[in-house]
Formats: structure tokens, C-alpha cells, sequence
């Protein structure tokens, strides 16, 4: 797949601190990114460069292989961590005016808004001042605002905070439409978990680097503990029945059953394992345990830190 | 560029539609007018009561009843004993004489237009009573009352022109009286008189006036007080050093200065400077007053921006640049179009008055005229009359004459330099902090320059000439005021063209500089700034 935005050796220091240090990245077209790290470390930054809020101190951007225009602002899609609206402005005037500053013409700004204020039903909300709407209406208004102009990338930054459970579903639901239509999508969260499903690609970033990157489900192979659970019944312990090769994390007593975690040691197949496993109890559940993108991170910042 | 004009035309529009905006625009003119007339008014108010001030006047410069009973019994003394020296065997009449004497002083205290013609006539019949009660003989009795009495009217005459007056205002009545010390100030706490003014009989040496009053007097009838007796007093010297009377009226004299300004092109133009210095003040005012107020709506503007955090939406479509300039041209469009709005109205008002309220107006000092002099006295009212038509067309014509496309074209010149360059540093401070009570700290800057502007305007009006004006009119930041206050009365193009040159660059550069703060302030939440961090800022660019 081609890249949408490639991002190469991007550098950029603030007054007191250095904000991004070579960060190289690939957004595959069509792809939903995942910018993953901590509060501090540098992905709003690496965003606001990408919109052309800010520029980089050095390297460049390319979006769709040329380097980055001041007229693709047009085909990004923009919803920021620090969002809001004009308070007094009634609500239809200032999606027309948000529209129109991404360069639609007035009547295709009215078509567009017409069809996606139906969507969400919130019609009679046109001719309302920002300040009269609930808090979930706001948001459903600012995510309109953000993708009415069908842009190529779309990129939110922490996009279910400050989102109600309803309106993050509505947004993840629409996103993946978008997606579908052929958007590239870029999240930015510190939160991993609310992600990670979705992604098919991710970038980590901690302390202005990048960490690591690459296709969720490659990401998480190669950080494979080979570890398995099981649920068998029973109520006596098979530790000691194990082989040499296996060695027990832990165990405990569920209500009806016995619960254990299991790590390979060597380069066997989990098969015999299970093999292994099934002589000396009915096996009720059998589960290689995925390390989640949180501990994978937690992993790779360990990492760093003793590399350092 | 043209998305600046989609921002532009949002911050236009939104300000326009508010209602305060239509009511600023409409009551403006109005206001300004209020605010002219309220000082005048509340001194009206002051003083709607009436004072009465009672004067004993001893020295009868203003009062002759003291001076006058002094000469009246001066008279009869003369009397008395030039009939004694003619006369052989005039018995005791001292008694006589005493009462006669009284009988005189009550005459003169009647005061009206027959006073000379009374005390005359009294004379003769008390002395009368004289001669008959001591069976005087006829002569040298009758020829001798007859000469004294003749003096009389003489004396009355000559007080009655030379008295001077303390001049009635409408808020101050003086009376004059005879009070000793304890009347006065029997009069003065039964709240009968105000104050009592005292003019010793020797004030022409001592200079001293006492007054006395429950309160202190206010300055405006002290000072009216003290004019009217130093003139007088001044008269008196005039008089006595011989000058006659008629001479003494020859020499009050009131000068009018016709001021005429000659143009570039060799062209003569009248002037009157009060018009010059009006239009000035009130141009360099209106500039003041507006560079604030359009200035801290710019800085409100960008505030709100940054509160409601809609600011990071619009900077992913534009430039910091752009919504800056957007803001800050939409905000002087606003500027434009209620200065637009007032000048018209003002000159349609002022178009109204000048042919409604001015012609009914010499209309009516005609008719008067008319009447008085139907009435047969006054002949002087005509000139009068005509006095005042000439300086109404002469003020007509100076209003004319004043260059007003110079004046109007400067005026919005000068708004536009002066309010970009103080908009742009406004706009600045409003993305530097994160709500409006932090501005304080950085309001200094612009604070300073705009007041000591102000102060210096304020001199330029008396001293259009100094060198202060003349550098405070070309430097950037304080030329939109002062120069505007210069221009009325005449300033040489070279002023002017370097003046508006460094302004235009001053505001290009104020621009540049504001929005090197504004991009990086902008999208800068929760920190303290100070001003070591601006700088830092302002060096760091893209």
C-alpha cells in the first residue's frame, strides 16, 4: 500500500524542551493509525506539524508522495484535543463558516452540512447559539465540522475524551464509514486500550521518539510471551505434573473450576502443551494470552530505559 | 487571502448585528454631545440658587450712599459756617443744623432718578424751617441755601457716573447696604445674605476686601468679586490721576482678531482658532477613545478564541497570520463603518441646524431690534443685533472654510495607522494570557504612550507650535493623536507625509512583531507569560 504521509527525520525543540527527535513515520493510505504514548510525548506536536499549525525545525512531510502544501490543509481532516466552538455563534452559521475556511463553496457547505445534520438529527439545532447546546450536541456538531469537507486523512487527537460512551460509539461507528469510503484516519491517545482494536497500524512515542511502529497484529506477534491459560476442572493443582520445559505464572481456585498460566520455555509447539495439559485434567478453555498495546509499551519504555 | 476574507467578514458581521452596535451608532453623536454639555451643565447646577451677597461699601467706588451722606453733610457744614461768617449775630442753630442734616441723609437714602432733584429741593425748604424757627433775615440766608443747595444734584451726578458696579450674575444678586459689623452678622445667620463684602474706605491704599459668609465663598464668586473691584479700583486710580470719565469709557476696548491663514498656493483663508482647537480636540478624542475601544475588542476577540478553544479548528484551515489579520480588519471595518455612520448623521444634523435653527435665529434678534426701537429708546440695540448676525456668519464661514476633506481624510488615516498599529499589540496580549485579568501586566505598553498622547494633545491645543507637539505628532505612537490636533491649525506637508510614512511603517512592523507572540501565544494554555518569554517568542519564528 502506498503511503498517504511519510514523515521523515521531523525535528522540533520549544523554548525549554525538544518536543520531537527524528521521528520517521509511514500512514499507508486507507490505513487507521494508531500514534500511541504518553501525555508529553511529543504526538500533538508531531499533529500540529502535520496540519501546518506549526513547522518542524527540520525534515520534512510529504502527503501523497509531494512535500506537504499549504493547500492540502484542505484534504485534512482536524479535530483537536482542545476543541470548542464560538460560543454566541449560532450553530449552522458557524458550520457554514468552519466549511467554507476549509474551502468548500457555500453551496456545497449547505448540501453537505444538510445531509450530516439529518444523519445526527440535529436539524433544529441550525438556527441555535452554541452556548444553548448540551455538551454531546457540541460534540456531535464538532465532528461534523471536522469531517464535512471528505477529507484524505482524518487525524483526531484523543478523540473519546470529553466524548459521552453515546457519542463515542456514534464516533467510532462513522469514523470506520469514513474509512470504508476510503479516509485514512490517524488517532492520537495517551489511553491505548480504546484503540488498539481498531488499528491496523501503530507508531509509539515517548520522550519526542519514535519507539516503535509498525501493523498491530505484527507488533503484537513480536512481542509474544508465549504465554497460555487454561481452565480445567478439577480442584487439585497440576503443577507438579508439568514438564521441565513449562513453568507455571500462576494458578488459582474459581468456583467450579482451576485456573493457571503457563509459559512455554523453549521453542515447542503450544500444541504439545495443551497435549501436555490434557493428561491430567479436562481442559474446559484454552488461551494464548496477547500481550495488550499498554504492556507492550510499558515493555518497549523498559527497554529504552535500561539501553540508556 | 481569501480565507482572511471569510474571517474578516464573520468578525465584521457578528459585531455589526449586535444590538449595542446599533445603539453606539445611533446614541453615539448624542453622547459625544451629552459629554460636551454635561460639564457646562452640572455648573449650571451648581449654582441654581441664587446668592444674595450684601456690600457695605465704605469707600464709594461701588455704593455712593455712604460717600454721598458724607458729602451732604459736608455741604451743610460749609453751609453753616459761611453763613456765620456773612451773616452778624447768627444765633446758636447747631441743633437746627444737626436735625436739618438728618433730614438730608433719610432723602438719600431713596435713591431713584429724582435723588439729585429731592436733595435739592429738601435743602431749600428744611433750611427754610431754619430760618423761620430763628427769625433768621432773608439774606444772606436765601442766597447762600440756594447756592449750597444747587451742589447737591451736582454732587448725586458726579457719584452717579463715576460709581462702578459689581456686575449681577445669574446665580449672584449683590445688594449694597449700610451693615455695621454686628448687623452684617445678624444678616448673615438668619441666612438673609449669602455673604457680606466690606470695602474699607481705603482700599484704594490698603487693597484689602473682607467678606464674610457661614461657608467659604466658592471660587467662582470670589473670583468675580475680586475682578470687579480690582477694575474699579483701577478706574479710580485712572480718575484720579486725572483721566475724565468720558476718556475712561473711550478706553474700554475689545479687540476681535481675525486670523488669517495663508495657504500653500498663496490663497487667504479666515480662521478662528476656537473652531481649529474644537475640531482638533474633539478628532484627537474620538481617535483615543476609539483605539481603545477597538483595540480591547480585538483583544477580547482573541481571548474568546482561546477560552473556547475553537482556535486550533480554525488554525488547521488557516494561517496565524491570516485570522490575525482577519480579526483585526474586520474589527477597524467596524471602526470605519460607525465613524462613517456618525460623520454622515452629524452632517446631516449640523445640515438641519444651519438652515432650520441659525436664520430663525437672526430672525428673532431682528425682531427684537424692531421692537425696541418701535419702543422709541435703545437706539443702540441695532448694532448690537448686527454684532451678532456678523459673528454667527462669521463662525458660519470659518466652519466653512476649515478644510474639512483634510481633516476627515486624516481622521481616517490616522484611525486606521493608529488602530492597526495598537490592534495588532492588543491582539498580542490577548493570545498571550488565558483570560482577560491577566492582561494587566502587559497593558503598559500600550497604556503609556496613548495617555502621554493624550496629555501632550492637550497642551498642542493651547501651544500647537511646540516642539513637544511637533515630535509627539511624528513619532508612531502617539501621531495618530497628536497630529490630528495639529492638523486643524495648518501643518506643512512634510510633517504630515513623514509622519503618516512612519506610522504605516511602525504599524507593518507592529504587525509582524504581534504576530510572532500571536502564533505561539495562541496555542499556549495554563502558563504565567512574562516578558522575557515574549521575547523569547518573538526570536523563536516558525
Amino acid at each position: 500500500m502506498t503511503p498517504i504521509l511519510t514523515i521523515d527525520n521531523i525535528n522540533k525543540s520549544f523554548i525549554n524542551h525538544r518536543a520531537l527527535t527524528d521521528v520517521s513515520l509511514e500512514i499507508p493510505e486507507g490505513s487507521v493509525f494508531g500514534l500511541l504514548g504518553p501525555n508529553g510525548a511529543g504526538k500533538t506536536t508531531l499533529i500540529r506539524i502535520i496540519n501546518q499549525i506549526s513547522y518542524p525545525d527540520s525534515g520534512t512531510i510529504f502527503f501523497n508522495n509531494k512535500p506537504l502544501r499549504r493547500k492540502d490543509v484542505e484534504n485534512i481532516g482536524y479535530l483537536p484535543e482542545e476543541r470548542g466552538l464560538y460560543k454566541k455563534m449560532k450553530v449552522g452559521e458557524q458550520a457554514l463558516y468552519l466549511a467554507r475556511l476549509k474551502g468548500l463553496s457555500k453551496q456545497d457547505a449547505l448540501k453537505k452540512l444538510k445531509y450530516w445534520f439529518e444523519k445526527f438529527e440535529i436539524e433544529q439545532w441550525w438556527d441555535k447559539k452554541v452556548e444553548e447546546l448540551s455538551k454531546g450536541m457540541a460534540q456531535k456538531v464538532q465532528f461534523i465540522v471536522t469531517i464535512i469537507h471528505e477529507p484524505q486523512l482524518l487525524i483526531f487527537d484523543e478523540p473519546f475524551s470529553g466524548f459521552d460512551p453515546i457519542n463515542a460509539n456514534l464516533l467510532r461507528k462513522e469514523i470506520l464509514e469514513l474509512r470504508q469510503k476510503g479516509a485514512t484516519v490517524i488517532f492520537s491517545t495517551h489511553n491505548m486500550g480504546s484503540v488498539e482494536e481498531i488499528c491496523d497500524n501503530i507508531a509509539l512515542i515517548n520522550n519526542s521518539k519514535k519507539i516503535l511502529e509498525g501493523k498491530v497484529n505484527e507488533v503484537k506477534k513480536g512481542f509474544r510471551t508465549f504465554e497460555y491459560e487454561f481452565k480445567y476442572e478439577g480442584t487439585t493443582s497440576i503443577a507438579e505434573k508439568l514438564e521441565d520445559r513449562y513453568k507455571l505464572i500462576s494458578e488459582k481456585q474459581l468456583e467450579e473450576e482451576q485456573y493457571c498460566r503457563i509459559k512455554i520455555n523453549d521453542a515447542s509447539s503450544p500444541n504439545e502443551l495443551l497435549k501436555n495439559v490434557m493428561q491430567h485434567a479436562t481442559v474446559h478453555s484454552f488461551n494464548e494470552i496477547i500481550p495488550s498495546m499498554n504492556d507492550i509499551f510499558i515493555e518497549v519504555v523498559n527497554q529504552h530505559k535500561t539501553q540508556n | 487571502m481569501n480565507k482572511t476574507k471569510y474571517i474578516l467578514k464573520r468578525e465584521y458581521i457578528s459585531r455589526v448585528k449586535k444590538k449595542s452596535f446599533l445603539l453606539m451608532t445611533i446614541l453615539g453623536p448624542f453622547l459625544f454631545a451629552a459629554l460636551i454639555a454635561a460639564p457646562a451643565w452640572f455648573a449650571t447646577m451648581e449654582d441654581s440658587e441664587t446668592k444674595q451677597i450684601a456690600v457695605v461699601d465704605s469707600s464709594g467706588i461701588f455704593d455712593y450712599t455712604k460717600v454721598l451722606k458724607e458729602s451732604i453733610t459736608l455741604n451743610s457744614q460749609r453751609f453753616h459756617t459761611e453763613l456765620a461768617k456773612d451773616s452778624k449775630d447768627l444765633p446758636f442753630i447747631g441743633k437746627d443744623m444737626k436735625k436739618f442734616n438728618e433730614v438730608l441723609h433719610i432723602i438719600a437714602n431713596n435713591r431713584d432718578s429724582l435723588l439729585g432733584k429731592n436733595l435739592e429741593l429738601g435743602f431749600v425748604s428744611e433750611a427754610r424751617k431754619i430760618k423761620s424757627n430763628n427769625d433768621l433775615p432773608n439774606q444772606p440766608f436765601d442766597s447762600l441755601a440756594e447756592k449750597y443747595a444747587r451742589l447737591l444734584p451736582l454732587v448725586v451726578e458726579r457719584l452717579q457716573k463715576t460709581k462702578g458696579r459689581i456686575q449681577n450674575t445669574t446665580s449672584t444678586r449683590f445688594h449694597y447696604k449700610d451693615f455695621d459689623y454686628s448687623t452684617s452678622k445678624k444678616a448673615i445667620t438668619a441666612g438673609d445674605y449669602y455673604a457680606v463684602v466690606f470695602i474699607p474706605s481705603n482700599v484704594l491704599s490698603s487693597l484689602k476686601v473682607q467678606t464674610y459668609a457661614k461657608k467659604s465663598l466658592s471660587m467662582g464668586v470670589r473670583s468675580h468679586i475680586e475682578n470687579a473691584i480690582e477694575r474699579e479700583i483701577e478706574n479710580q486710580k485712572l480718575r484720579n490721576a486725572g483721566i475724565d470719565q468720558e476718556t475712561l469709557e473711550n478706553m474700554k476696548t475689545n479687540i476681535s482678531i481675525a486670523s488669517i491663514k495663508v495657504t500653500e498656493d498663496g490663497e487667504e483663508k479666515e480662521t478662528r482658532p476656537e473652531i481649529a482647537m474644537i475640531i482638533g480636540y474633539v478628532a484627537g478624542f474620538l481617535i483615543y477613545i476609539s483605539v481603545f475601544m477597538f483595540g480591547s475588542q480585538v483583544m477580547r476577540g482573541v481571548i474568546e478564541e482561546k477560552t473556547s478553544r475553537i482556535v486550533e479548528v480554525i488554525l488547521s484551515s488557516v494561517k496565524p497570520r491570516q485570522l490575525l489579520m482577519g480579526k483585526v480588519l474586520g474589527v477597524g471595518l467596524v471602526g470605519l463603518t460607525q465613524y462613517l455612520i456618525w460623520i454622515i448623521l452629524t452632517a446631516v444634523l449640523s445640515a438641519l441646524a444651519f438652515t432650520f435653527l441659525i436664520p430663525s435665529d437672526v430672525g428673532q434678534l431682528q425682531q427684537q431690534a424692531s421692537e425696541f426701537m418701535g419702543a422709541g429708546g435703545m437706539q443702540n440695540v441695532t448694532p448690537m443685533v448686527e454684532n451678532n448676525m456678523g459673528e454667527i456668519q462669521e463662525i458660519l464661514l470659518s466652519i466653512a472654510n476649515v478644510n474639512w476633506p483634510l481633516i476627515i481624510g486624516s481622521f481616517l488615516f490616522f484611525f486606521i495607522g493608529g488602530y492597526m498599529l495598537y490592534a495588532a499589540l492588543f491582539a498580542a496580549v490577548g493570545s498571550a494570557v488565558d483570560n482577560e485579568s491577566d492582561t494587566q501586566q502587559f497593558m503598559a505598553p500600550i497604556t503609556i504612550p496613548l495617555v502621554l498622547a493624550l496629555f501632550v494633545m492637550i497642551n498642542t491645543i493651547n501651544n500647537p507650535e511646540s516642539m513637544l507637539t511637533y515630535w509627539f505628532s511624528i513619532i508612531p505612537f502617539t501621531s495618530p493623536i497628536v497630529m490630528l490636533v495639529r492638523i486643524p491649525f495648518g501643518v506643512p506637508i512634510f510633517d504630515l507625509v513623514l509622519s503618516a510614512t512612519l506610522l504605516v511603517a511602525t504599524f507593518l512592523a507592529m504587525i509582524w512583531l504581534a504576530a510572532r507572540i500571536y502564533k505561539t501565544g495562541i496555542l499556549m494554555y495554563g502558563s504565567k507569560v512574562s516578558y522575557k518569554e515574549l521575547w523569547k517568542w518573538i526570536k523563536m519564528g516558525d
